[in-house]
């Protein structure tokens, strides 16, 4: 196996992703979006028969936790290529989605009936129908300028408020993390380690700050190339 | 003659008609630095394709394949500061910080623990091997280490520095703190972690000997090594980068000395990190070295 002769101008850009033609990326792309769906369809429905928003998340937990930890094959689809998603930004949301439900709603029942919660189930909710939608119109190369537009704009509004309803919801736990110091390993112990939930928390909260901006300049510069056709030059490595 | 253009935006940037063939890049690039002073040459990328690979300073203009007009395009790689400073910095760190900690420095622990001692031996025994550790590295870098670049990205200062000093801290908290815990079964297994932790920092830093031997002063040769009479040396019969083996050996080693959480974390990101660096070193060997060794793996001998 001789040495080949090396081509010179090794290209430095990744491949660009493209949305895959195949049935996987399909059935995939609209079961997600049904998914979502079903989920938004039930949070309607006990919103007209109960005129509350009190045990809303009670009666649809099962189905979030269920949709929200299969997200993790999110991850995979990305890395294998079938969702055109970077995979650190697809691996951010899906770590602070599970996150928001297992560790923090599901473990902490007082906050469950806060109003912050119904804010960030339904900023997911229509994010989530609305970029799977996108997906699966492009994928049948048949896209109504609608859905690109609600794909590009919904999130202005909803970025803020889904944020916004989980750091309320993350606040309000506060109290009830620190006095029965859940999730919690104090001093002295065999492995010489410790972990306070509640600043753990605190962290989580802070590290929004730097996070948050990132993620929504990212859509808004994808918004301007999309829809307004124009040239950015990205930073490089 | 020489033109060099914007990688990105095409721009002439600057034309240099007095250009011997015999030229190196670097001597281009010092040229270039007088046009454009704000780019001097560590931070300069020259290459024959705006989006190729980066031509290596020592490069003959008249070896590439350009015509009488060499047209090259030129990167800026941002600010850049030397491999010395940043290792000497981050090495700095870890070794002033857990001292603070060993001392228990007022605000760190409870006030009435405030420059108290700690009753168990092997907290002491920690403090040395620690500080030996980065006390080697600082001298390695003054003395022995022979760098092939001189310079890296002003970012990496804070990022390694973040990663040093922050793993550092952490560690020292818990090792240092009042209500320690000694090792589960004593001294037995003190004196085996010592025994680890020193046959490792001896066997890393035979292997940084032995690669400083590879390389004479001020050049930037790369030559396979091979074993030399030192038996701490013969690891290169199985792996590329002995130096990376030893060095999460010492680690390991300091984690069952100390039972601490946090020094086993810090060793599987350590050694995470540098199984990535030894496998491109590895890969770099393949390309370049047709002969090399094929019984040799990266950095776990047989494994990985």
């Amino acid at each position: 196996m001789g040495l080949r002769w090396e081509n010179r101008t090794t290209c430095l850009h990744p491949p660009r992703k493209r949305f895959p033609k195949g049935r996987a990326g399909q059935g995939h792309v609209q079961s997600r979006c049904s998914r979502w769906l079903v989920l938004a369809i039930a949070m309607v429905r006990f919103y007209m028969e109960k005129g509350t928003h009190r045990g809303l998340y009670k009666s649809i937990q099962k189905t979030l936790k269920f949709f929200q930890t299969f997200a993790l094959l999110e991850i995979v689809h990305c890395l294998i290529g079938i969702v055109p998603t970077s995979v650190l930004v697809t691996g951010v949301q899906v770590s602070s989605r599970i996150f928001m439900v297992w560790l923090v709603t599901h473990s902490i029942k007082p906050v469950q009936n806060e109003e912050s919660v119904v804010l960030f189930l339904v900023s997911w909710t229509v994010t989530e129908i609305t970029r799977y939608s996108f997906y699966t119109f492009s994928l049948l190369d048949h896209l109504p300028y609608f859905i690109k537009w609600a794909r590009y704009n919904f999130f202005i509004i909803l970025y803020p408020v889904g944020v916004a309803g989980e750091l309320l919801t993350i606040y309000a736990a506060l109290p009830y993390v620190k006095k029965t110091g859940m999730f919690s390993i104090r001093l002295p112990n065999k492995y010489n380690v410790s972990f306070d939930y509640y600043y753990f928390l605190l962290i989580t909260m802070a590290s929004y700050i730097p996070l948050f901006p990132q993620l929504y300049f990212h859509m808004l510069r994808q918004r301007r190339k999309v829809l307004h056709g124009e040239v950015i030059v990205e930073k490089d490595d | 003659m020489v033109e060099i253009l914007d990688a990105k935006t095409r721009e002439k940037l600057c034309f240099l008609d007095k250009v011997e063939p015999q030229a190196t890049i670097a001597e281009i690039k010092n040229l270039f630095t007088k046009t454009h002073p704000q780019w001097y040459p560590a931070r300069q990328s020259l290459r024959l394709d705006p989006k190729g690979k980066s031509l290596k300073d020592e490069d003959v203009l008249q070896k590439l394949p350009v015509g009488t007009t060499a047209t090259l395009y030129f990167r800026d790689l941002g600010a850049q500061i030397s491999w010395v400073t940043v290792f000497l910095t981050e090495y700095a760190g870890p070794l002033f910080i857990y001292l603070l900690f060993y001392f228990r420095v007022p605000f760190i622990y409870g006030h009435k623990y405030d420059f108290t001692s700690s009753r168990h031996s092997v907290v002491h025994l920690a403090c040395i091997c620690h500080s030996f550790h980065y006390v080697k590295r600082l001298l390695e870098t003054l003395f022995v280490h022979r760098f092939s670049h001189g310079t890296m990205p002003l970012r990496n200062i804070f990022k390694n520095c973040t990663y040093y000093w922050g793993f550092a801290a952490w560690m020292a908290y818990y090792i240092n703190h009042p209500l320690y815990t000694p090792p589960t079964y004593g001294a037995q297994q003190v004196k085996l972690a010592l025994a680890i932790f020193v046959i490792c920092q001896l066997g890393n830093f035979s292997i940084h000997m032995a690669l400083r031997d590879l390389r004479p002063a001020g050049s930037k040769t790369r030559k396979i090594p091979y074993p030399t009479k030192n038996p701490f040396t013969w690891l290169f019969l199985l792996v590329s980068c002995p130096n990376y083996t030893y060095e999460v050996g010492s680690w390991i080693g300091f984690a069952i000395m100390t039972q601490c959480l946090p020094v086993a974390l810090f060793s599987l990101v350590g050694f995470t990190q540098m199984t990535i660096w030894a496998k491109g070193k590895h890969r770099s060997y393949l390309k370049e070295f047709r002969d090399y060794p094929p019984l040799r793996m990266p950095i776990v001998p047989f494994l990985l």
